[in-house]
């Protein structure tokens, strides 16, 4: 089973997993314990417009997508902050809106059906280098930000008017973070597709959820969970000849229902 | 007298409405204060606006020196109403009251951390609450919780929003008896929001009856007199009875 790590395509492709799979977990709790998990959701579809724009255009659809999805993010928390609509409205109206623009400039484009199917549902086993350096970069911008904002996230994610009182700039933290999510979320398109993102950061959270006593814990076995998910998935993958982003999600929801029942046998106990 | 809060003009508008209209009042230090007024009637907001969670639209508000805009998050300790809580969120008692310390929450908890946290339960008799989930606690259990995280950075002024809310009258006896006792040892000025009359009447030294503006401020025995209550409670034509909100176990 082992000889799969021999070909360079599958070392790519665990690698380029293993980084999503810890920076979907790692946002994923926060996105999850802050009840916005359409915003991993409507970000993808978001992301869609850019990369349509991309490919009408002939430029790397991802570079495209990137300033895209961080435009959306900013305009969801900038609606959810100054008007009376809630943040999952904010993310409905922002996202119909670029998934729309999104199909239009694919209808535009000739010899477009491929290309869009793509990244619609994403291969990981097409991860090239440059995806791989992207997230690498991506991996490190996130490690900065959360070894000075992790503990100030975390605050405002239990209770933002403490966090505030307590003299921390909640708004500029919830900025910052929304941008490392859409971030992510661009990164991942490539490689899991537009449709599959979500589950990357909701379904590790919620199974490390059932099984936590403190957010520290959550997250840290979030990103376990979701890097075990990805290992597995691939290999499972292989010997099944399934398609991988689809197994991988289907061992998550495993994961999750098996906490799940351990959660209610230990009440019970 | 010594001025522990100062303030002067405040208005607030908030959601397109005016919670706190032209407000100008003097909060003595070493005083427990009580704020009392109908729903509405912006208590909440002052002491919001007291924290700097709201914004001032108009007037000033100096807490022990510090204008407008400064933090002052290192002599102010706040409980909030447990209403607000979040009781999803996977946490034990130690850890709530850390952040109170550290002012932003922790990862894995240091024993030095853990033990200040312990020192400020043991004091408010809720070392047993240590490592017990938030989601597994009753109201009068978070708001004890809630407590020891204000009073965990001794702060020199301690304001609470409706502190008795949700709780049994033992656990509200326990709870104004800890406040007092803290006020005592370390001269802290207190400030409560309450619809408890009689826990104002009782335990505050001074009294802020509140309809968004000044309606009385000074002493407790003086401020339920119907004259005044009848300004900050009732609608017009309708008397209020003095007797019927106060109780004498409080």
């Amino acid at each position: 089973m082992l000889d799969i790590l021999a070909m360079p395509f599958m070392l790519r492709a665990f690698a380029g997993g293993i980084i999503i799979a810890f920076l979907g977990s790692f946002f994923g709790s926060f996105v999850v314990q802050r009840k916005m998990s359409f915003l991993g959701s409507g970000l993808a579809h978001s992301a869609f417009g850019g990369i349509a724009l991309g490919l009408l255009l002939g430029i790397e659809p991802i570079y495209v997508a990137f300033p895209f999805t961080l435009a959306v993010a900013l305009i969801i928390n900038y609606l959810s902050k100054n008007t009376r609509i809630s943040a999952d409205t904010g993310i409905g109206v922002v996202f119909s809106f670029a998934f729309a623009l999104g199909t239009i400039f694919i209808a535009l484009k000739d010899n477009y059906s491929v290309d869009a199917f793509s990244y619609l549902f994403g291969s990981i086993i097409t991860t090239n280098y440059s995806d791989l350096i992207f997230g690498i970069v991506v991996l490190a911008i996130s490690a900065i930000a959360s070894f000075k904002h992790w503990n100030n996230w975390a605050y405002a994610t239990f209770d933002k008017d403490l966090a505030t009182a307590d003299g921390i700039n909640t708004d500029r933290d919830d900025y910052i973070l929304t941008l490392l999510i859409a971030l992510t979320v661009v990164v991942s398109v490539k490689i899991v597709g537009i449709v599959l993102v979500t589950a990357f950061l909701v379904l590790p959270p919620a199974a490390a959820k059932l099984i936590s006593d403190s957010f520290y814990c959550l997250t840290i076995r979030a990103v376990i969970i979701g890097i075990i998910s990805v290992v597995l998935g691939l290999f499972t993958s292989v010997m099944t000849d399934l398609p991988s982003g689809a197994v991988i999600i289907i061992i998550q929801t495993l994961v999750f229902f098996l906490f799940f029942v351990i959660n209610k046998a230990t009440k019970k106990s | 007298m010594d001025i522990a809060i100062k303030i002067d003009s405040l208005t607030i508008d908030y959601s397109g409405k005016t919670a706190v209209d032209n407000l100008t009042v003097s909060f003595e230090k070493d005083k427990f204060i009580a704020i009392v007024g109908p729903n509405g009637s912006g208590k909440s907001s002052l002491l919001k606006a007291i924290t700097g969670l709201i914004k001032c639209s108009a007037g000033s508000i100096i807490v022990d020196g510090i204008s407008n805009g400064k933090d002052r998050s290192n002599i102010i300790g706040y409980v909030p109403q447990i209403k607000t809580l979040d009781r999803n969120f996977p946490a034990k008692a130690l850890e709530l009251v850390a952040s109170g310390y550290k002012k932003n929450w922790p990862g894995r908890l240091s024993n030095s951390l853990k033990s200040i946290a312990h020192e400020a339960l043991e004091i408010i008799g809720a070392g047993n609450l240590a490592e017990k989930q938030l989601s597994e606690m009753s109201g009068g259990e978070l708001q004890k919780i809630y407590l020891a995280r204000a009073l965990v950075k001794k702060p020199k002024i301690l304001l609470l929003d409706e502190p008795a809310t949700g709780i049994d009258m033992v656990c509200e006896r326990s709870l104004n008896h800890t406040i007092e006792e803290y006020k005592a040892e370390n001269s802290a000025t207190v400030i409560m929001v309450t619809h408890d009359w009689s826990s104002a009447y009782y335990h505050a030294n001074n009294v802020l009856l509140l309809n968004k503006k000044k309606v009385y401020y000074g002493a407790a025995k003086e401020a339920f007199d119907n004259a005044n209550l009848q300004l900050a409670f009732s609608h017009p034509g309708h008397k209020h009875n003095v007797e019927f909100g106060l109780r004498e176990n409080a």
